[in-house]
């Protein structure tokens, strides 16, 4: 066995996997203020780079005013979401938010694709393709400066939960009748949390994009953003940042030892195990409230 | 008005316990079956097979999703791979000289068996979380389906279906195949007809209202989550092969991929939980309304001198999709059955509003 090989994977795996959950809180954000399944995270993150594009592109702003711009408008964004389809929506069967969303999902990304167009693009921000060796190890230097922005993000998260608007949130996620009745306004609080799930999903679409280029295939982290959600409990937002770690190094490391033996495409193979054996084993993840009923 | 009745006379537990109850409605059944029978006539031969037969197929498949989505309440993201299994199972059997009406049925029992395993999810968890296991489980189905050189020949292979046959006489012909499915079609839909007065359908009616409660009158939760999971698959993987021999003619792994599970769901939802006419409205929604509104917008980009590009035009029936799903949600969550439903429910008692409850 080849240490320095598999050393290799596990880093890059955890770096990516941090990346994960940047996409992974914006489910969680939601789900914890409103109980509902967001399935249209990836949907959001194809969407969030999409209009960086277009304010860089076809505006011809700066990228660095450009990103800004759009992580506001993808703000207002998730407010409108929120005021328009699911406040609705509220008190129906689950099934119905989850095809709400689903509808969305669809939505959003053929909306996208239609004014855009499906062949896909670069997103310059500036990192450059020269190899990052620490020690012996190459690491992929994108995925290591977007691991660096999602523990930035996730710092200024934990200081957000501290202020006040902050504070409302946290009561909305704890009881949503108590904080109603004590005056506190749940839906605008739940719309913020739409926004701001919309927000950290373009943070999260803009590092991918910079990876790979700005196509269809972003909305496919949703099952990775799925996956690391329910795996750190969905209720869990310290969870989603541990249960990134983990994912993205199982699945890099499986999947380099395992493609080669199976021929290709068994990340979203590990991805889907991952998530079957989680809800089989500990539905609550790890982190999660334990109130899952089971019969 | 149509649907009116002077009071509700029973004589036999026979009549109380009939389908239809109501005469109009015996008598559009009989109608529409006439219709239907008759449609090689009174259709164009492109509509009969582009829009008409897929229809069918479809609506026999979301029927056999409705079972355990609407009757027995367990979320199944999966439907598509069920669907694929049966067909990929039906199709092989045919190929091996296996007679046609047998592959068919192995090509449903293959999907049982699948159909078995996604049950295992739902006996440990509910809710949101059954949603999500399926879903995964539909992820490694499609990995399986397309990695699997014995199921699928390969990664990218298609398989060509050989012709229906019944009693060895081939059907070749459009309007045969569309008898077939016809067939097919009218005995689902009998099928989930009886359900609803059916033991099994109570006790599944009991199961997706409350499990704890199903179980302390007698109704065994477990094994009537299993019974639904297993016969919606059967369905389904009828369904699926009738898709591939009725309609495809090959299969291929992306015909059964992860968003044909959505869309079967998508055909569900908006025909509404339950419902069996919501069942045949919702599919032909999703399925035809696309298409037809973006044939409507390039026929309006043309009169009015706009260019419209081929890539977005392309990308328009998937809007259109996305939004009708949002629209119907909000205009009506029920789906479109219920729309039907307090359409009935007006002329019912018309022109007496007061009367109804």
């Amino acid at each position: 066995m080849d240490w320095m090989y598999f050393l290799e994977l596990a880093v890059n795996g955890a770096l990516a996997g941090l990346m994960y959950a940047l996409v992974a809180i914006g489910i969680v954000l939601i789900y914890k203020s409103s109980s509902v399944p967001n399935l249209a995270q990836g949907a959001l993150t194809m969407v969030g780079p999409y209009l960086v594009l277009a304010f860089a592109g076809q505006v011809g702003l700066s990228m660095w005013v450009a990103i800004p711009l759009a992580m506001l408008s993808m703000f207002v964004l998730g407010v409108a979401i929120e005021r328009i389809a699911l406040r609705r929506l509220a008190g129906q069967p689950i099934v119905m938010i989850l095809m709400m969303t689903l509808g969305l999902d669809i939505f959003l990304r053929a909306t996208a694709l239609t004014f855009w167009g499906g062949s896909g693009r670069n997103m310059a921000i500036g990192i450059s393709d020269a190899p990052l060796f620490v020690g012996p190890l190459l690491v992929n230097r994108a995925y290591a400066i977007g691991a660096a922005v999602t523990l930035v993000l996730f710092a200024i998260s934990v200081f957000f939960f501290r202020t006040r608007m902050g504070v409302v949130l946290r009561a909305i996620a704890d009881d949503y009748t108590a904080s109603w009745s004590v005056g506190i306004s749940v839906e605008r609080g739940v719309a913020l949390s739409w926004a701001l799930s919309a927000v950290a999903a373009t943070a999260a679409g803009v590092l991918w994009g910079s990876v790979q280029t700005v196509d269809q295939s972003l909305s496919l982290l949703l099952l990775k953003g799925i996956t690391v959600g329910v795996l750190g409990g969905l209720d869990s937002i310290g969870g989603a940042l541990l249960a990134g770690l983990l994912l993205g190094i199982l699945e890099n490391v499986a999947s380099g030892y395992l493609d080669p033996l199976l021929g290709g495409g068994t990340r979203e193979l590990v991805v889907a195990a991952v998530l079957i054996l989680t809800i089989m084993v500990r539905p609550h993840g790890l982190f999660g409230r334990h109130d899952i009923e089971r019969i | 008005m149509l649907y009116r009745r002077a009071g509700i006379f029973h004589t036999s537990y026979a009549h109380d316990r009939a389908l239809f109850p109501i005469p109009f409605e015996r008598r559009a059944m009989w109608a529409l079956l006439a219709v239907a029978l008759a449609a090689p006539w009174i259709f164009s031969s492109l509509a009969l097979s582009s829009y008409i037969r897929p229809w069918l197929i479809w609506t026999s498949a979301v029927l056999g999703l409705n079972l355990v989505l609407g009757w027995a309440g367990q979320f199944h993201f999966g439907y598509a791979a069920i669907m694929g299994m049966g067909a990929y199972a039906s199709v092989h059997a045919a190929r091996n000289g296996i007679p046609w009406e047998i592959a068919v049925v192995l090509g449903g029992l293959t999907a049982t068996g699948v159909g078995v395993v996604f049950a295992f999810a739902a006996l440990r968890v509910k809710g949101l979380y059954l949603a999500l296991s399926t879903l995964a489980m539909q992820f490694v189905m499609d990995w399986v389906i397309s990695h699997v050189p014995a199921i699928s020949g390969g990664v990218s292979a298609t398989l060509q279906a050989p012709p229906m046959k019944l009693l060895g006489q081939a059907i070749t012909s459009e309007v045969g195949t569309y008898y077939v499915v016809l067939a097919w079609t009218v005995a689902v839909t009998v099928f989930m007809l009886n359900l609803r007065r059916s033991a099994l359908g109570r006790a599944l009616v009991a199961v997706r209202e409350k499990d704890y409660a199903a179980a302390v009158i007698g109704v065994q939760a477990f094994r009537y989550k299993l019974v639904a999971f297993a016969a919606s698959a059967f369905i389904g993987g009828v369904s699926g092969a009738m898709l591939i021999f009725g309609f495809y003619h090959a299969v291929t792994p992306e015909q059964f991929a992860v968003n044909v599970s959505i869309e079967v769901l998508a055909m569900v939802i908006v025909g509404g939980l339950g419902s069996i006419i919501g069942s045949f409205f919702g599919t032909a929604f999703i399925l035809l309304l696309p298409g037809q509104m973006n044939e409507l917008i390039s026929a309006i980009a043309r009169a009015v001198g706009a260019d419209i590009g081929v890539e977005t035009l392309a990308h328009i029936p998937y809007m259109i999709y996305g939004a009708s799903i949002i629209a119907v949600l909000l205009i009506e969550p029920m789906g479109l059955g219920k729309l039907y439903g307090n359409i009935r429910n007006y002329l019912m008692v018309w022109p007496f509003g007061y009367v109804r409850k």
